[in-house]
């Protein structure tokens, strides 16, 4: 919902293999391609995917850093932004219906969508009750997690994104690969070529210098502003007690759709009610702070119903389950849903700053992808089959905390991890033991037990064979050849730090239960 | 004071410098070290690979090795490691509750609040950060991700390691990002790993330091085990090691001139 430009990535002379990082657009937003260490594997070894995303991740992070320093009352801002939503996951019901009320009071109509081809047809439904075949969009998560654009292009409208990095996105027929920048994949000699060969209206000698290429965009989508009658946006927050809606963005594109078009269908995610207008006044210091590193977006727009002779005289707000509820239903997973979609935690996040967005094979990806697309997909817990990519996600993470930390609205994303993985192993207990199952099973039995622990130490020493005379392992069988591609082992010692202990601290002779010296 | 050591389940069997240099530190600082019998691991690669069931009987173990801290046995509980505090401190209670086993919970979470790191111990609870330690070499440090933002121990290691005697201690660029270890994700996100650890390891060469320290013995594995790899010619050594030794005495042979010793692993 809101972007921003972070100014495009330096031009490489490398340029990277043609078409390398075009995600075809798949039948699934949420749930496309391989598992995620396939992907990653893939994603490593594009050089130029490597340097755009150092490049744009660790400056978008310093500007975090320090706008965030410099707000004294940051922590209580956050824990207040924590409580307003867990106050709205435990009267979700309440303030839907109180949100309706007031939409309807002034003039929009509700339409209740349970999953994605509901929302799709409602939205479908109203462009063609309108007589257009064609749409403007505000950038908006919700829309590219239905897979809007493409259930209204089967059916003969043509949806233009004019959020710059999603036109980028929307003309290479790529997916996004970040939810506030989803153009973050690309460089601007990329986003030349790609405006060059599939805009149709970009002037023919333009550089690959960022102002010239905002500047074709802005003449390109102009005509569309102009010309279009119905638009279609997400929402960053929906205020239940006013009803009014509210878009936060930086280029004003998205103001251009909220207010030029006769009609406006708004899509939004059922989690982002907030009980009351001031409730905003904690949210709009958290989330341009935290995603774009501003103290303020620079365009916030806010609109209640339909207001006579100014702005759209009709507007839909189309309420989207597609799985929240069941994600609700949830003790653990439910905080997933406080998201305010900031992206800090993919910024800070080590993983995703080396793979990008695409190896998630979602359109969240990052850290809250990997704990929101598998409860969304049902894809935890074994619930989808073993063989479902998304069950691989809790997994791609080393449990840094580095998003936990950053997170405008505290979701321990650290702790949802481990949950989401307690529940991949559950689901495969009773059937044949995994190799990983086994492994663990052992390692439990020698690890409850010190008489048994003291025991495989001793044994572990027999690892010095392997080793040698270098005291080092370089090479072992699977898995744990996944160590020693990239790394040695020391050799087991030869006297453990119990053994030690013993020889050094204990007084020959002395009995059973607690050494001292 | 009294203070049980846990030794942690991966030093005491391939890294015992880390929890010698921590007894041995605690004694010269006057304190007197105790090595419960009972012990053997507080359970974490089993939680964090989300076999939760697997780790109750190994956290069972540790917590009734640790209880007697709560009869007055011990005055405190020292643990040379950001990671395994972090998970006795976070994880453990959980890990209980989720089997049903309440009572259980609430021990751990007892016996977890009288635990400490070993950074923590020295200057929180001892209020000790010169230790009257010497180690004369050019020594950059890592803060690992659990001591980091688990535990937030913040400062506290580079406290004690700048009043070291002779440090050239030297700032790690990047240091905050992980190294890519997380536990079994260094296995099953090997590649993703390895490059989290080669960007670790650059930071780690462009410092010019020919030791490399930090808090926890399994992060020094893997970096280590990358360095080594590539011949680095960069030591690593638990912050424990470095504080451990003293002009006169090189207890756990943290100095190159007892390399022998280290290499080893005997008893110095």
């Amino acid at each position: 919902m809101s972007a921003t430009f972070l100014g495009l990535p330096r031009r490489r002379t490398a340029t990277a293999p043609d078409g390398a990082r075009d995600v075809p657009h798949p039948d699934e937003p949420l749930r496309w391609g391989d598992d995620f260490p396939t992907a990653a594997r893939r994603a490593l070894q594009d050089t130029q995917l490597r340097r755009n995303l150092a490049h744009a991740t660790s400056t978008i992070r310093a500007k975090r850093a320090a706008v965030v320093g410099e707000v004294p009352d940051w922590e209580a801002l956050r824990d207040a932004g924590s409580a307003i939503k867990t106050d709205v996951m435990a009267r979700l019901p309440e303030l839907l219906e109180e949100l309706e009320r007031n939409v309807t009071a002034r003039g929009g109509v509700v339409h209740w969508a349970r999953d994605a081809a509901e929302a799709n047809r409602i939205v479908l439904d109203i462009v063609r009750a309108k007589g257009v075949d064609e749409v403007v969009k505000v950038k908006s998560m919700a829309t590219q997690e239905i897979g809007l654009n493409e259930a209204l292009a089967e059916e003969g409208v043509a949806a233009y994104e004019t959020d710059l990095a999603e036109l980028i996105v929307q003309l290479a027929d790529d997916m996004p690969s970040h939810i506030l920048v989803p153009a973050i994949h690309r460089n601007r000699a990329e986003i030349r070529e790609i405006f060059l060969e599939r805009m149709g209206d970009a002037p023919p000698d333009l550089s690959d210098v960022p102002r010239e290429l905002a500047m074709a965009a802005r003449a390109h989508l102009r005509r569309k502003f102009l010309s279009a009658k119905v638009a279609v946006s997400g929402a960053n927050f929906g205020v239940a007690d006013t009803g009014t809606l509210t878009v936060v963005e930086s280029e004003g594109n998205g103001r251009m759709c909220l207010t030029l078009p006769e009609t406006l269908v708004t899509v939004m995610g059922i989690e982002k009610v907030v009980p009351s207008y001031t409730d905003l006044e904690v949210f709009l210091q958290l989330l341009p702070r935290s995603s774009t590193g501003e103290r303020m977006n620079p365009y916030t727009s806010l609109w209640t119903g339909v207001t006579p002779g100014d702005g759209p005289q009709e507007f839909h707000l189309v309420l989207l389950d597609n799985g929240r509820t069941d994600v609700l239903a949830d003790e653990v997973g439910r905080a997933a849903l406080h998201c305010i979609r900031c992206s800090a935690c993919l910024n800070v996040c080590p993983v995703y700053e080396r793979v990008g967005g695409h190896a998630y094979g979602s359109v969240y990806p990052g850290p809250i992808g990997a704990i929101l697309t598998p409860q969304l997909t049902k894809s935890s817990g074994g619930l989808s089959g073993h063989h479902d990519p998304n069950a691989s996600l809790p997994y791609a993470s080393t449990l840094c905390g580095a998003c936990y930390e950053v997170c405008p609205v505290k979701i321990d994303i650290p702790s949802i991890l481990v949950e989401l993985r307690a529940r991949e192993v559950d689901a495969d207990r009773g059937g044949l033991p995994t190799g990983w199952g086994a492994a663990m099973k052992a390692a439990s039995f020698v690890m409850s037990d010190a008489r048994r622990f003291a025991l495989a130490g001793k044994a572990a020493g027999l690892g010095r064979v392997v080793a040698g005379k270098s005291g080092r392992i370089s090479t072992l069988p699977p898995p744990a050849s996944g160590w020693t591609r990239s790394r040695d082992l020391p050799a087991p010692t030869a006297q453990t730090f119990r053994d030690w202990w013993r020889t050094e601290h204990v007084a020959p002779g002395a009995g059973e239960g607690e050494e001292d010296r | 004071m009294r203070i049980a050591l846990a030794a942690t389940c991966i030093a005491d069997v391939m890294f015992p410098q880390a929890p010698r240099a921590t007894a041995l530190l605690l004694e010269r600082l006057g304190h007197e070290v105790h090595v419960p019998d009972g012990q053997a691991c507080c359970g974490q690669m089993h939680v964090n690979t989300g076999y939760l069931d697997e780790a109750v009987p190994v956290v069972r173990n540790h917590v009734e090795a640790f209880a007697p801290v709560l009869d007055g046995e011990w005055d405190a509980i020292v643990v040379p490691s950001g990671s395994c505090t972090g998970s006795i401190r976070h994880q453990q209670g959980m890990v209980c509750r989720r089997a049903g086993l309440d009572a259980l919970g609430a021990t751990a979470d007892a016996v977890a609040a009288r635990t400490y790191e070993l950074s923590e111990l020295l200057v929180d609870v001892l209020g000790v950060t010169d230790v009257g330690a010497y180690f004369p070499h050019r020594v950059t440090y890592h803060p690992t991700c659990h001591s980091l933002r688990m535990l937030h121990v913040g400062d506290r290691p580079l406290r004690l390691l700048r009043a070291v005697e002779g440090i050239d201690l030297v700032e790690l660029p990047g240091a905050e990002s992980c190294c890519g270890f997380g536990g079994t994700f260094a296995l099953k996100n090997a590649e993703t790993s390895t490059a989290m650890l080669a960007d670790k390891m650059t930071h780690v060469k462009s410092t010019g330091a020919e030791v490399l320290t930090a808090g926890d013995s399994s992060c020094l594995m893997h970096i280590g085990g990358g360095l080594s790899r590539i011949r680095a010619g960069v030591r690593t050594l638990h912050l424990a090691e470095i504080l451990a030794s003293t002009r006169d005495a090189d207890p756990v042979g943290a100095r190159p001139t007892t390399h022998d010793a280290r290499t080893t692993g005997g008893p110095r």
